[in-house]
């Protein structure tokens, strides 16, 4: 089901595994990448003695020391700003901002400084920084612990924007991401953080430990950055998506038994358009979801990207499912998330065209 | 019956206007050797005088007077002089220059040419400063950036090292310790905490230097980086150059009235000076005692420097418009090149013939240096880093996208 691509199997090794949730491979991913290197430090609301909110850099502090993993003052512009300093002087701070939801304060420092200040100073300075935070709903988080802003990023060039949907690409990408001598916006899907979402709010959680993605090897390696990954292989069409709808685009293929190969993302912007190009032209029709507002959403990107380069190979409009736009409510959340009965109208909508 | 009072709006306003001579008792200065000076352990809370007194050195007979008075040699001094007449003359150049649209744009330094030149000879290598657009003397200072680099930035011309991508005067020089210029105003007082604070925490001796106008301090950048230099006790230099004036904004309407800006340190836990900005002596021995605290580890210090911006904000601006024209004469602190001359000739270390002489040799050194950079190009002749370079570090690898925008360009 997973096309997966990382240097470690190029390799050619058997690296010992271990079931993780996606809690457990970011933090991994942490864990291997301060020990491998002194100069990635980890810092933000919450992350030093308590390790966390969603407990994500749990026991970091505990083993790598006050000054490699700390707490910060509520101020994400302040942790921001801080982590471009630090990049100046010659580490990989990664930053967890504890809700995408709360990214805005450090917008300036994240548009005008740390994605420019490569091009400006003509690489004189460069800020590798990792900048880690939760995103999208399905937890009843309301319109301040829900929203999914992957679009504000990927429109500001020099940033790098990624979202894994599972726990064995959540490592190998945050892994990636840290070594990346670019700026990377890293988003979290909380939803997906202890086990895999098919949509259903009513049906049983689904924890990581009965999914064979969840099985994450314990030491270094990589799952490359512009690299898509064929979720699910099909013939009917392609769905373009990336976290947490990467789930209920599988679910809503099985509900309408419509075959479609499911494209993860995972690297959001810059991304793999080869693998996009070649699923599309493969299957001729498109369905593109995200949780996300629709108007000027990634989505939008995807159709004009698709509409460029698949032209003459479509046999049916482009579709778009995403989330309405509206501020994600708090009470009607399943009535706002794109779950796999809209996902599945649209996968019928793309074949009967 | 206070319910019954109508409210009023305050909207401060300067003293002066065109037409109308500024009253600068609002300064509420302290004469020279008149504040103390506390050991470098000293707590936030016992810098409360400093920070709404004036550390002053200089007297108006150019005598060094007080406990601030710092030891330097005639020969530091004399280098410091020249520091601030290289920067003034480096200007006058530019913005004529400019006038002649061999650059695009410009931002003197008029009147505050005291400040980064001081500053400078209290860093060591290797220190960073995080600089506004007003530090060029913290370069000019300095013997490893030349001038002929400076204007190859400055006509964004085939030897500017930043590629063409930067207006004029937002240099880059690593190796000099000058952090990358924004454009955008505060970010880099924050930056400059996370530098010291990386310092910090890997074990290292350097300092940061972070450098803000009066006006920018109303940014949150400037209270964020406050909070964060207090708390995790950063080696920075908390610098702010009140030159009075954000464009045609008075300081006040930045939070400066019936207040300092050094007195928003002490409120943040964070030991805190004003000092006369215009005065060499001053600028050098509240700089050496800010670093010496940094690199002791008692964390920060935030020092308000007070000054004029005698020039216009820009080669954009026109003063005329928002204050009186002879402000810059009545500004009770002077002109801090016209001061240190004084000093040294007090002190028999300097004539007005050695004077004259120093600034005919910098002003050729000055000119020959503009002409150089000439050799390399100017707007005015086009000869500008190429189209394709436009492309290049946007990311460390260029993606797949920008090679083939890049393509479209035809470069």
């Amino acid at each position: 089901m997973l096309t997966k691509s990382s240097n470690m199997e190029a390799a050619g090794e058997t690296p010992k595994t271990t079931s993780m949730t996606m809690i457990q491979a970011l933090r991994s991913a942490m864990d291997v990448m301060m020990a491998r290197n002194e100069n990635v430090i980890v810092y933000g609301q919450d992350v030093g003695y308590f390790g966390g909110v969603f407990r994500v850099t749990d026991g970091l502090q505990a083993k790598y020391g006050k000054s490699r993993c700390f707490d910060a003052p509520i101020s994400e512009g302040g942790i921001v700003g801080t982590a471009v300093g630090m990049a100046a002087y010659g580490l990989r701070p990664v930053v967890e901002i504890q809700f995408a939801d709360y990214v805005y304060p450090a917008f300036d420092q994240i548009v005008s400084e740390a994605a420019r200040l490569r091009y400006r100073s003509a690489g004189d300075f460069t800020a590798p920084i990792t900048i880690r935070m939760p995103c999208g709903g399905g937890i009843y988080g309301g319109q301040t612990h829900s929203q999914s802003p992957e679009a504000m990023f990927t429109h500001v060039c020099g940033l790098r924007t990624v979202m894994p949907s599972n726990p064995y690409d959540a490592k190998g990408l945050l892994i990636a991401s840290i070594e990346n001598d670019d700026p990377v916006i890293f988003l979290e899907p909380k939803r997906l953080y202890n086990g895999p979402f098919d949509g259903h709010p009513d049906r049983p959680v689904v924890p990581w430990s009965k999914h064979p993605m969840a099985e994450v090897p314990e030491g270094y390696y990589t799952v490359p950055l512009e690299s898509a990954a064929v979720f699910r292989a099909g013939k009917d069409l392609t769905v373009l998506t990336y976290g947490t709808m990467v789930w209920v685009s599988e679910a809503a293929a099985i509900e309408t038994g419509i075959d479609a190969e499911i494209i993860d993302l995972r690297s959001i912007w810059p991304l793999d358009l080869k693998t996009i190009v070649e699923s599309v032209n493969k299957t001729g029709r498109c369905v593109v979801v995200h949780e996300a507002t629709r108007t000027s959403g990634f989505g939008a990107e995807l159709v004009s990207l698709v509409q460029e380069h698949c032209f003459y190979h479509l046999e049916a409009p482009i579709e778009r499912v995403a989330g309405w736009d509206t501020p994600y409510p708090h009470a009607q959340e399943w009535a706002y998330f794109p779950g796999p009965r809209r996902v599945g109208a649209a996968l019928k909508r793309a074949m009967e065209a | 019956m206070s319910q019954d009072q109508v409210l009023r709006l305050h909207v401060p306003e300067p003293t002066g206007r065109p037409g109308y001579k500024t009253n600068f008792s609002y300064l509420c200065l302290s004469p020279a050797g008149a504040v103390r000076r506390p050991p470098i352990d000293t707590t936030a809370f016992e810098t409360s005088d400093l920070a709404s007194g004036l550390v002053r050195v200089l007297d108006d007979d150019g005598r060094a007077v007080g406990p601030w008075v710092p030891e330097i040699t005639p020969e530091r001094l004399r280098k410091g002089l020249r520091a601030m007449i290289k920067t003034r003359i480096f200007d006058s150049r530019m913005l004529i220059a400019q006038r002649q649209k061999k650059l695009s744009f410009y931002m003197q330094s008029l009147g505050e040419e005291a400040i980064g030149s001081a500053h400078s000879f209290a860093l060591q290598p290797g220190d960073m400063c995080f600089p506004t657009y007003r530090q060029q003397s913290l370069l000019l200072a300095r013997d490893d950036v030349s001038m002929v680099e400076m204007i190859c930035q400055l006509m964004s011309n085939e030897g500017d090292s930043l590629k063409g991508r930067q207006l004029p005067v937002m240099y880059s020089y690593k190796r000099a310790g000058f952090f990358s210029l924004s454009g955008n105003v505060a970010t880099q007082f924050i930056q400059a905490v996370g530098w010291g604070m990386a310092s910090a925490i890997k074990g290292d001796t350097k300092i940061a230097s972070a450098w803000i106008g009066d006006g920018a301090t109303a940014e949150a950048d400037f209270d964020t980086a406050l909070t964060f230099a207090h708390v995790y006790r950063a080696p920075v230099i908390l610098n702010v150059v009140n030159n009075q004036w954000a464009i045609s904004t008075f300081q006040a309407i930045a939070g400066g009235e019936a207040t300092t800006f050094a007195a928003r340190g002490v409120g943040c836990g964070i030991a805190s000076l004003r000092v006369d900005g215009n005065d060499f002596l001053a600028v050098y021995s509240a700089s050496l005692w800010a670093a010496e605290r940094a690199r002791s580890n008692l964390g920060p210090t935030l020092i308000e420097w007070v000054t004029y911006r005698a020039g216009p904000h820009s080669s954009s601006d026109d003063p005329s418009k928002y204050r009186p024209a002879d402000d810059w004469e009545r500004f009770p602190l002077g002109d801090p090149i016209a001061r240190l001359k004084a000093h040294l000739i007090q002190i028999d270390a300097w004539s007005d013939a050695q004077h004259e002489q120093m600034s005919n040799e910098v002003d050729a050194e000055v000119a020959a240096a503009l002409k150089e950079a000439e050799s390399y190009g100017s707007l005015l002749d086009g000869k500008i880093p190429s189209a394709s370079s436009m492309f290049e570090d946007v990311y460390k690898d260029m993606p797949a996208h920008l090679h083939q925008q890049r393509q479209q360009l035809g470069v």
